[in-house]
C-alpha cells in the first residue's frame, strides 16, 4: 500500500517458535523451520541459531558442579549472597541476549528479519519479526 | 510480589519473632550461664536462617509467567480458530488444550484465558495472585505468596529450618525448666520463668503441624512432585504401567539436589518492562498522566487494574473531559463474552466490534451478532477481567488516536481496523512505559 520498506516492528508479521517440552520442562525451542520464513532465510542459518540458543539454555539449566557450589554457598550465607552476585543462569541469559543481538546485526537484519530475545517474552516463545511484511492476519 | 492479603504473613512473623525473642531474652541467659554459651549461638544462627528463608519465600517472584504479548495471543487465537473456521453460524469455542509428550508421557497443557497462553507443564494459575506460576506448588497464606519454581527451595528450607528451630527451642526450654526444678520444685521453676512456659506452649502446638509439613515436603522433594500434582494424583491416579512422573530425575538423591541446589531462573517479570507492547503510545499521548502512570509492565501492576472496580470507575469518571467536545463519537469497543462456569478462571471468548471514525462498524471473532451489539455504556463490566492490560492500553490508544484524527483516519490506519490491528502493539521502542490512562478516553463507555 505504501512504499515503506521497513515497518516498525509493531506492525510487522511475526513468526513464533513455541517451546519444545519433549526433553522435560527445561527451556528449549522447537527447531522446526516455520513455513512463513520459506525463502526469507537459509534453513541452516536459522537452525544453527536456534540450536546455539538452546544449547546455552541447556547449559544454564544443567546441574553442573558450578551451580551446585554456587547454590550451596548461597545457602550457607542464608541466601544473602544472591543480593550481590549473578547466578550462572543469569549469566547464561545475558549470553543469549548478546548472541541474539550479534546474530541480528550480522545476519538477520540484512535478510529483513529480526529475532527477539526469548527472555523478553518470558521464555515462552522465540519470536521472529519479518520486518518487510505488514501484518495481515 | 506479595498478594493482597498479608495479615497471616504478619502473624507468622510475629509468632516466630516473639517466641524467639522470649527464648533469647530469658532462657538463653540462664542456659548460657549454666550449660554452655553455644546454645544462644546455635539458636541465633537458626533464627537468622529461618527469617532469611521466610523473607526469601515471601518477597521473591515465585516464577510468574509473564502474560503473552498481544501478537502471541493473536497467533494462538489464530491457531485455535482453524478447526471450526467453516461454521460461522454455530460457533463453538475451540478446544483449549494442547497435548505434548514429555519423555514419552502425554501431558495436557491448558490454555489460560487470563494470561493468554498455554500453561507450560507444571504451571498453574493462582487465583489469589492472578498469575500463572511455573511449577506451581500451592499458594501459602502463611508466607503470603505463591510457592512455585523460583521459591520452592526457600519455602522447603524455611519449613525445614523452622521445624528444627521449633524443636530446638522446645528442648532448650525443657532443659531450662528441669535445671531450675532441680533446685526447687517444678512449680516454682515455672513461676521463676513464665516466658519459658509461653514458649513451651507455642512450640508444643506448632511443632506437630510444622514437622508434619516438613515431612510431607521432604517426600515431595525426594520424588520431585509438587503439592498440586500430589493432590491431583497426576502420575499415580491412572495406575497404568506407563504412568510415571516425567519430571523425576531418577533417584532420590538427584531429585533432592535438583530442588535444593539446582539452577533457578531469574525472574522474568521486569525484563518485559522495556519491550512494552504499548510503548508507542508515548507518541500519541502526552500529558500529566503519562508521567504519573508510568509504571512497569510487570504482571503485578495489572492486578490492581483488574482487581478493583474502583480504579476503573474512577477512570470512567474523568472521560469526556479529555475528548474534544465536537468530535464524532470515538470508536467504541464492545466486548461480548460468554461466561462458562469455570473453576479457577473466568472462561470467556471475547468478541470485539468497533466503530471506525468513518462510521463503519467492523467486527471479528466470532462472526455472529457483533454488529448488532450496540455501542452503549451499559455493557457488561466483566469482560475487563479477560483482557490483558496491553489490550486495554492498545485499544485505548487506538481509540484515542481515532478521536484525535477523527476526520482523517487514513493517515495512520489505512484501512478499517482489523482485529489484528488491535493486537499488534508490540514495539521495540525503548523504555517508555504504557500509559494506562488512555483507556479512559474513547472507549470509556465500556470501562
Ligand atoms: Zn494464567
Ligand atoms: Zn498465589
Amino acid at each position: 500500500m505504501d512504499n515503506m520498506a521497513r515497518l516498525s516492528s509493531s506492525q510487522c508479521t511475526k513468526v513464533f517458535l513455541q517451546r519444545d517440552f519433549t526433553e522435560g520442562t527445561g527451556v528449549r525451542f522447537q527447531n522446526k523451520f516455520p513455513q512463513e520464513l520459506e525463502g526469507k532465510i537459509d534453513r541452516a542459518i536459522l537452525e544453527r541459531t536456534i540450536n546455539t540458543v538452546n544449547s546455552i539454555y541447556l547449559e544454564a539449566e544443567s546441574l553442573s558442579g558450578r551451580t551446585y557450589c554456587e547454590s550451596c554457598f548461597a545457602c550457607m550465607t542464608a541466601y544473602i549472597a544472591y543480593l550481590c552476585m549473578d547466578t550462572h543462569y543469569e549469566k547464561c541469559l545475558k549470553k543469549v541476549a548478546r548472541y541474539i543481538e550479534e546474530q541480528n546485526k550480522t545476519v538477520f537484519v540484512q535478510q529483513g528479519l529480526m529475532l527477539v530475545d526469548p527472555a523478553e517474552r518470558g521464555l515462552r516463545v522465540f519470536e521472529i519479526c519479518i520486518l518487510t511484511e505488514q501484518q495481515n492476519r | 510480589m506479595m498478594a493482597r492479603q498479608t495479615g497471616i504473613f504478619y502473624l507468622t512473623c510475629t509468632l516466630i519473632i516473639v517466641t524467639s525473642g522470649l527464648f533469647f531474652g530469658f532462657d538463653c541467659v540462664y542456659l548460657a550461664q549454666h550449660v554452655t554459651p553455644a546454645i544462644p549461638a546455635i539458636g541465633g544462627a537458626l533464627f537468622i536462617f529461618v527469617m532469611a528463608t521466610l523473607f526469601r519465600t515471601s518477597f521473591s517472584d515465585p516464577g510468574v509467567i509473564p502474560r503473552a504479548s498481544l501478537d502471541e495471543a493473536a497467533e494462538l487465537e489464530r491457531q485455535m480458530e482453524v478447526p471450526n473456521a467453516g461454521s460461522p453460524g454455530t460457533y463453538r469455542p475451540p478446544p483449549r488444550t494442547k497435548e505434548v509428550v514429555i519423555k514419552g508421557q502425554v501431558v495436557k497443557l491448558k490454555y489460560c484465558f487470563t494470561c493468554k497462553l498455554f500453561r507450560p507443564p507444571r504451571a498453574s494459575h493462582c487465583s489469589l495472585c492472578d498469575n500463572c506460576v511455573d511449577r506451581f506448588d500451592h499458594h501459602c497464606p502463611w508466607v503470603g505468596n505463591c510457592v512455585g519454581k523460583r521459591n520452592y527451595r526457600y519455602f522447603y528450607l524455611f519449613i525445614l529450618s523452622l521445624s528444627v528451630h521449633c524443636i530446638y527451642i522446645f528442648a532448650c526450654v525443657l532443659t531450662n525448666l528441669i535445671l531450675r526444678a532441680q533446685q526447687d520444685n517444678f512449680l516454682t521453676a515455672m513461676k521463676e520463668s513464665p516466658a519459658s512456659v509461653i514458649e513451651a506452649i507455642v512450640c508444643f502446638f506448632s511443632v506437630w503441624s510444622i514437622v508434619g509439613l516438613a515431612g510431607f515436603h521432604s517426600y515431595l522433594v525426594a520424588s520431585e512432585l509438587t503439592t498440586n500434582e500430589d493432590i491431583k494424583g497426576s502420575f499415580t491416579a491412572r495406575r497404568g504401567a506407563d504412568s510415571f512422573n516425567p519430571y523425576s530425575k531418577g533417584s532420590i538423591f538427584k531429585n533432592c539436589s535438583q530442588v535444593l541446589c539446582g539452577p533457578v531462573p531469574p525472574s522474568l517479570l521486569d525484563r518485559r518492562g522495556y519491550v512494552v507492547p504499548d510503548s508507542s503510545q508515548a507518541h500519541h499521548v502526552s500529558g500529566p498522566e503519562t508521567q504519573k502512570e508510568r509504571e512497569s509492565n510487570s504482571v503485578n501492576v495489572r492486578h490492581e487494574y483488574y482487581g478493583s472496580t474502583t480504579v476503573t470507575n474512577q477512570k470512567t469518571g474523568n472521560m469526556g473531559t479529555n475528548t474534544a467536545p465536537d468530535l464524532p463519537p470515538p470508536a467504541v469497543v464492545t466486548t461480548a463474552d460468554e461466561m462458562l462456569p469455570a473453576g479457577e478462571n473466568v472462561k470467556k471468548r471475547e468478541m470485539i466490534s468497533y466503530q471506525t471514525p468513518d462510521g463503519t462498524i467492523n467486527n471479528k471473532l466470532p462472526p455472529l451478532n457483533g454488529t448488532s451489539s450496540p455501542p452503549t455504556c451499559g455493557g457488561r463490566k466483566n469482560h475487563i477481567w479477560d483482557m490483558t492490560l496491553n489490550q486495554l492500553n492498545y485499544m485505548g490508544r487506538s481509540n484515542n488516536h481515532a478521536a484525535i484524527h477523527g476526520t482523517n483516519p487514513g493517515s495512520v490506519y489505512p484501512q478499517p481496523y482489523r482485529h489484528s490491528d488491535y493486537l499488534s502493539g508490540t514495539s521495540v521502542l525503548p523504555a517508555v512505559k504504557g500509559n494506562k490512562s488512555t483507556m479512559s478516553r474513547g472507549c470509556s463507555t465500556d470501562f
